[in-house]
């Protein structure tokens, strides 16, 4: 059983016009076998939690912790993070030249395990992983991210998160941008990774529909920065009839 | 591709466009084709380096290849020729009478006269050579050397011609190169040479009808490399493709220039460099010039330059010229690029557990690894593979801003 516990998590970005406050005292515990959405508004900082959480250099943390199985992750770098057993799905992947998905996927692999995956098995593993979100087999000669589609780019990150096996992952906005099959490909893809692994999954997301095929056990409302209001599945549904604006009005 | 702008300082006619294309002609101040080209070292005066040519170079060290007087000296030599390749002697006036393109600078006008000879290396007409023709030269002691070569394919040959520079010389050298008429060529200049050395190089390419010419060069080593490649057309038809991959550490001086006369219809050429820079006054130098004349029509041309600065105090200049004669061509274009590291691909890479030192190899890698691909020779691949991350693990990064 892994916990990730966010305690009072405020987190600034440099402007400008000097420091802006972008998150606001979150608080937050994921464990595992658990899905929590986290839903809200454009621009009310759920992505900013996300990246916060995987070290993203341009998020200062101003105060507050954030723990995996008591150890402190603000205190990791980016790679210990991710060693740790966190994932970040990104809502916009990066590409990355001259390296093949192949040879990107097997040195992730190698980095997460400390040692090298068995080359019979790692093929293999790889092989169905993709044909399971219907990716076509020369993708994996292809550069990370490059010239990738929005629905291939999605894809690829949750064949990540298939393949690395992390304990919590934050998946940022993978519904966006991808037709109703390819949004089915990709929640199955989701699914099969928490079947097998048992992980936490912060599911964050504008809009409900991804939450008829990865099913939440919590859902929370995420305004200015900070959690306004949680509940079951029942509460997803209620901000499909009324919107954000009830919690938009309330705080501003 | 990120590498845009934020550049240390970045040189290029075109502020604040990453690349663009030209369909309408163009008339610079000054053509690229007034240059001076002559077998007479004194056609050109001692380079005092505001001239255009000699603007980027510290000239300051060079005044030795610049002296009118031969050495008598010359590298090692190694060779591994396959069955058919010939090497033989010319003498200077030989070779001047064969008509091939002068020299276009004063350090090449020195090397020819005081070659003492030109070696002659034969791929005789049809030849279909799968093993490449290898010459390695190395210096030592830093021994003045004038070197001139000429490597002759013949029509329909198909052929690779890797030659190799190590150790430590200062070696000014005219390279003639000539491909006949449908013939093939693939010729790799590698520069791995030790700290101190110097290296002046022109590299003069005739292209023969419906030839194809690829030049590649790499450039790791020296304290002062500078390569003037330039290419014309024999007939119509012909490719000239340029790669180059250089990596200046601190103190190195590596330039590279560029110049295909584009005097022959329906030819295309194709340029294109990277570099990555680190530590403090590292420095490339990379300039492109491409002129299309009037009797050029249905010319295609692109070219390209990008730069990675890896640390602070590194700089490159990048100076793409084009001019255009017609607008009757299919195509011209040309792009510049000097970034720093993209701190977003590290994050990506960072953010799935692999470890920055490794991430930032990976980039590298990636970055070069469509221009090292060019090289057909399998082994020669994973050996500037293995030198490029050698060239990365010398110099510690300063650690990134958190």
């Amino acid at each position: 059983m892994t916990v990730l516990e966010i305690r009072d998590l405020s987190v600034s970005v440099t402007t400008e016009d000097g420091p802006k406050e972008i998150l606001r005292g979150v608080n937050l515990t994921i464990r595992s076998g658990e899905t929590h959405a986290i839903m809200g508004p454009n621009g009310s900082g759920k992505s900013t939690l996300a990246y916060s959480v995987a070290g993203h250099p341009k998020y200062h943390v101003t105060s507050g912790t954030v723990t995996l199985d008591g150890e402190d992750v603000l205190a990791m770098s980016v790679d210990e993070r991710a060693r740790a057993g966190l994932f970040l799905a990104m809502q916009y992947p990066v590409e990355v030249p001259g390296v093949t998905v192949s040879n990107f996927l097997r040195t992730a692999k190698t980095a997460i395990d400390g040692q090298a995956p068995k080359l019979r098995t790692w093929v293999k593993d790889v092989r169905v992983a993709m044909d399971e979100l219907k990716m076509d087999p020369a993708f994996a000669e292809r550069n990370v991210n490059e010239g990738f589609s929005g629905g291939e780019k999605k894809r690829h990150e949750v064949l990540q998160l298939e393949l690395l096996r992390p304990k919590i992952a934050f998946l940022d906005e993978t519904d966006s941008g991808l037709d109703v099959d390819a949004l089915r490909v990709v929640s199955e893809g989701v699914n099969r990774a928490k079947a097998e692994s048992d992980m936490g999954i912060a599911l964050i997301t504008h809009y409900t529909r991804i939450l008829s095929y990865i099913k939440p056990d919590f859902v929370h409302v995420f305004v200015d920065g900070r959690i306004v209001e949680s509940g079951g599945a029942d509460l997803a549904h209620r901000l499909e009839a009324e919107g954000y604006d009830r919690f938009v009005s309330a705080t501003a | 591709m990120p590498l845009l702008e934020r550049s240390s300082r970045l040189t290029t006619p075109l502020p604040g466009a990453s690349a663009h294309s030209h369909g309408m002609p163009f008339v610079p101040d000054q053509s690229r084709a007034e240059r001076t080209s002559s077998y007479a070292v004194a056609d050109f005066p001692i380079p005092h380096g505001r001239e255009e040519e000699w603007r980027f170079t510290p000239v300051d060290r060079l005044g030795d290849l610049f002296r009118d007087e031969p050495t008598g000296l010359c590298l090692d030599w190694e060779e591994h020729l396959p069955a058919g390749v010939t090497i033989s002697g010319i003498t200077v006036e030989e070779w001047q009478r064969a008509g091939l393109p002068k020299p276009g600078d004063r350090a090449a006008a020195v090397a020819a006269a005081h070659s003492g000879g030109v070696g002659v290396i034969d791929i005789p007409a049809g030849t279909e050579l799968t093993d490449p023709v290898r010459i390695t030269l190395s210096g030592s002691e830093g021994q003045l050397v004038h070197g001139h070569l000429w490597l002759r394919v013949g029509d329909r040959a198909r052929t690779t011609v890797v030659l190799g520079h190590t150790g430590h010389a200062a070696y000014s050298e005219v390279l003639s190169i000539t491909a006949g008429d449908g013939a093939d060529l693939t010729i790799v200049t590698i520069q791995e040479w030790d700290d101190s050395a110097i290296h002046l190089g022109e590299h003069d390419i005739v292209v023969g009808r419906d030839a194809t010419v690829r030049h590649i060069a790499v450039t790791l080593g020296g304290q002062l490399v500078r390569l003037n490649t330039n290419a014309t057309y024999a007939g119509p038809g012909g490719t000239f493709e340029g790669y180059g991959v250089y990596f200046a550490d601190a103190g190195q001086h590596l330039e590279h220039r560029l110049f295909v006369d584009h005097d022959a219809p329906q030819c295309t050429s194709h340029v294109e460099y990277k570099g990555a820079l680190q530590g403090e006054s590292a420095r490339s130098v990379w300039v492109g010039d491409v002129l299309i004349r009037a009797r050029a029509e249905g010319t295609l041309t692109y070219e390209i330059n990008r730069n990675l600065v890896l640390t602070e105090g590194a700089q490159a200049d990048s100076v793409p010229n084009l001019e255009i004669e017609t607008g009757q061509i299919r195509g011209a274009g040309h792009a510049a690029a000097t970034g720093r590291f993209d701190d977003e691909q590290l994050f990506y890479l960072q953010a799935r557990g692999i470890p920055e030192d490794e991430a930032r190899r990976l980039v590298v890698r990636g970055f070069f690894a469509d221009i090292i691909a060019k090289i057909p020779v399998a082994e020669l691949q994973g050996h500037l593979t293995q030198a490029v991350e050698r060239e990365l693990a010398r110099t510690a990064y300063a650690a990134p801003e958190k």
